[in-house]
């Protein structure tokens, strides 16, 4: 017999997890002293909130659930913001918290927070771990929940009491549940629909989401863009999707977004959506898109199907399956046309930049950078300013960009860089301007103590 | 309009508060919520009437759906339901009025469930439309408190949404 804490880190080492973030306390204690007899590497951080933005960072790389750690009351509440930050974007991740004993929960002892309820609007799913024996049932389905269909973050609660009683240990092979079951393959007839719509379209546009990187889609994706020939533009978390110097990438949409990519989405008369959501700052006037145009929406979650953008032809399911699926089956490629249209909008619109003695401009800075590092360098936005020129003039070759897309965390360049570090990224470089990098400084301190080779460039204009 | 939405959702704590979250989070107005166990104790029954256009009550059965602990769930048509609603009223009486009252729950097949000098407490289990005529019928006697239980619903015939 072993006792629960000890179960939870076999649990880990069951689900090949290799590094996890967090930062001790109290009831968390059990588990950390059995932690420490693990080969699991654990990184202390400088507040809790970063343990969650490195885990973040950690997931994007592997694409497999990354773990962070936290106490009770307020280091469970200092995670939120990062908890949030991954719903928003669709991280998986497991958050395991320490709770005060079961004897005491709901009495307003020391240091307790109803973490489950404070964070249950942005939780895929969350546990309170009551009892001993479902430990081992609880990660397993964690992690499954966490890493399957839209992925997310899930938190495990459990009681320090909890954590010392002793249990025989049983991990699950396998985890099925009835009422979870995400939609894996794109209905057969939609996708012939789609395809149809495809080859009677004269002015065909594909918008790239981050679903393409969270289902591992890339090669799909490109092979299907250019069996197609039919030009991409992306929102923010979709950057990277097609290089971004590929003759047919037209730049990221939206509020925040470039002039070729903006008129392709206006003129276009089918728009292709593949894992976006069309949210606010990539599509302003949602309601307008159906009037000009007819949509292909493909999503693993039916509910953002027809939620912000009415769906012509809706596709539940996987983006790689069902591209997979569509690639095998696409017809002839489309002329150029529109194309070369679009490259005249491009060609342009080049705007002249202002230089100013003594400054350098924070684009031409960029576009240099994008010169001089490796090519599958991973670029970690940070939120702001220093964001949006990012996403409009860094060149993303092979490697990857990761900001914060729909929550815009501040503060969220520095962890996750150290996340994606930890993960393996050959090269890693954070970019955050000057109030961001206030906000997580505090890592330099883990960056030091653990010796991590994490580039940051902190862009000044003296304002926050 | 209003729609009525039925679900099936795994018996365990917090369930509730996650589709009740999701409800005021998300802005749906809801104007009942009804849960119950099942003949399978693992599994409760929640039966919600929602007004709202299409939109709102598409993006209500999905959001729903999207829980995990959501295992059916079911828009159920007004033609193809039965549906009850279960309430207690207490009404003020006099020894002059007494027998009127009296006569109206007869009239509307409700039940007298507890009476005194003063008070008479009557139970109706109906549809909605007509415990709010019982109600109406009620109300010059002056009622003293209602008590409701939100509408429960059924599809006719052998259809289930299990």
């Amino acid at each position: 017999m072993i006792t629960v804490a000890q179960a939870m880190v076999r649990c880990l080492e069951r689900e090949n997890i290799s590094v996890v973030f967090g930062y001790p306390g109290a009831a968390i204690c059990p588990f950390y002293d059995a932690l420490t007899k693990s080969d699991i590497k654990h990184i202390l951080v400088r507040q809790e909130q970063n343990a969650g933005h490195s885990a973040s960072g950690f997931a994007r790389i592997t694409g497999k659930p990354a773990v962070c750690i936290a106490t009770s009351g307020p280091g469970a509440l200092n995670l939120i913001t990062a908890i949030a930050t991954a719903y928003m974007d669709s991280i998986p991740m497991v958050i395991i918290t320490g709770q005060v004993s079961s004897e005491r929960v709901g009495s307003d002892a020391f240091q307790e927070a109803d973490i489950i309820g404070a964070s249950e609007p942005f939780t895929k799913y969350s546990y309170i771990v009551k009892n001993p024996k479902e430990i081992t049932k609880v990660f397993k389905q964690a992690f499954y929940i966490a890493g399957t269909g839209r992925p997310g973050p899930v938190l495990i609660d459990v009681p320090m009491d909890v954590q010392n009683v002793k249990i025989d240990y049983n991990y699950p092979d396998e985890m099925k549940m009835r009422s979870y079951n995400p939609n894996m393959k794109g209905h057969p007839g939609q996708i012939k629909r789609a395809l149809t719509a495809i080859k009677n379209a004269k002015r065909p546009l594909i918008c790239a989401g981050g679903g393409i990187f969270l289902s591992n889609a890339k090669e799909e994706f490109t092979e299907f863009v250019k069996k197609c020939n039919i030009p991409v533009v992306s929102t923010m978390m979709g950057i990277g999707a097609l290089p971004s110097d590929d003759s047919l990438y037209f730049g990221m949409i939206g509020m925040h977004g470039v002039k070729p990519a903006n008129v392709a989405l206006m003129e276009s008369d089918l728009l292709i959506l593949l894992g976006a959501r069309a949210s606010d700052r990539a599509v302003c006037a949602p309601e307008r898109v159906n009037e000009t145009k007819k949509v292909i929406h493909i999503d693993i979650d039916p509910a953002e199907i027809g939620k912000n953008v009415d769906a012509d032809i809706p596709i539940v399911g996987d983006l790689k399956n069902t591209l997979i699926e569509m690639n095998s089956k696409v017809c002839s490629p489309k002329d150029n046309e529109w194309i070369n249209y679009l490259d005249e909008i491009r060609a342009n619109t080049q705007v002249k930049e202002k230089e100013f003695e003594g400054y350098i401009n924070p684009k031409a800075f960029i576009r240099l950078l994008s010169e001089k590092v490796d090519d599958d360098a991973v670029i970690v936005g940070d939120v702001g300013q220093n964001q949006i020129w990012l996403a409009n003039n860094y060149n993303v070759k092979q490697g990857r960009f990761l900001t914060s897309g729909g929550m815009g965390t501040m503060g969220y360049s520095i962890p996750t860089g150290v996340g994606a570090k930890m993960a393996g990224a050959n090269q890693v470089i954070s970019v955050c301007g000057d109030g961001s990098f206030q906000m997580q400084m505090m890592e330099l301190g883990t960056i030091a103590q653990n010796n991590i080779p994490l580039k940051i460039i902190v862009m000044t204009n003296n304002r926050l | 309009m209003k729609h009525t939405i039925s679900i099936l959702v795994e018996n365990h704590a917090g369930v509730l508060s996650r589709i009740s979250g999701l409800f005021s989070r998300r802005g749906f107005n809801i104007d009942s919520l009804a849960v119950g166990i099942t003949d399978d104790p693992t599994m409760s029954r929640i039966t919600i009437i929602v007004n709202g256009d299409d939109y709102t009550v598409e993006q209500v059965e999905k959001q729903l759906y999207k829980l995990i602990d959501v295992y059916k769930i079911k828009r159920l048509k007004v033609e193809e339901t039965i549906s009850r609603e279960l309430m207690l009223v207490k009404v003020s009486c006099t020894s002059e009025n007494r027998g009127d009252i009296i006569d109206i729950a007869r009239v509307m097949q409700s039940k007298i469930c507890d009476i005194s000098s003063e008070s008479i407490t009557i139970e109706i289990s109906d549809t909605t439309d007509r415990l709010e005529i019982l109600q109406e019928l009620l109300r010059p006697y002056g009622i003293l408190e209602i008590v409701r239980t939100g509408t429960i619903a059924l599809q006719k015939g052998n259809k289930s949404i299990c």
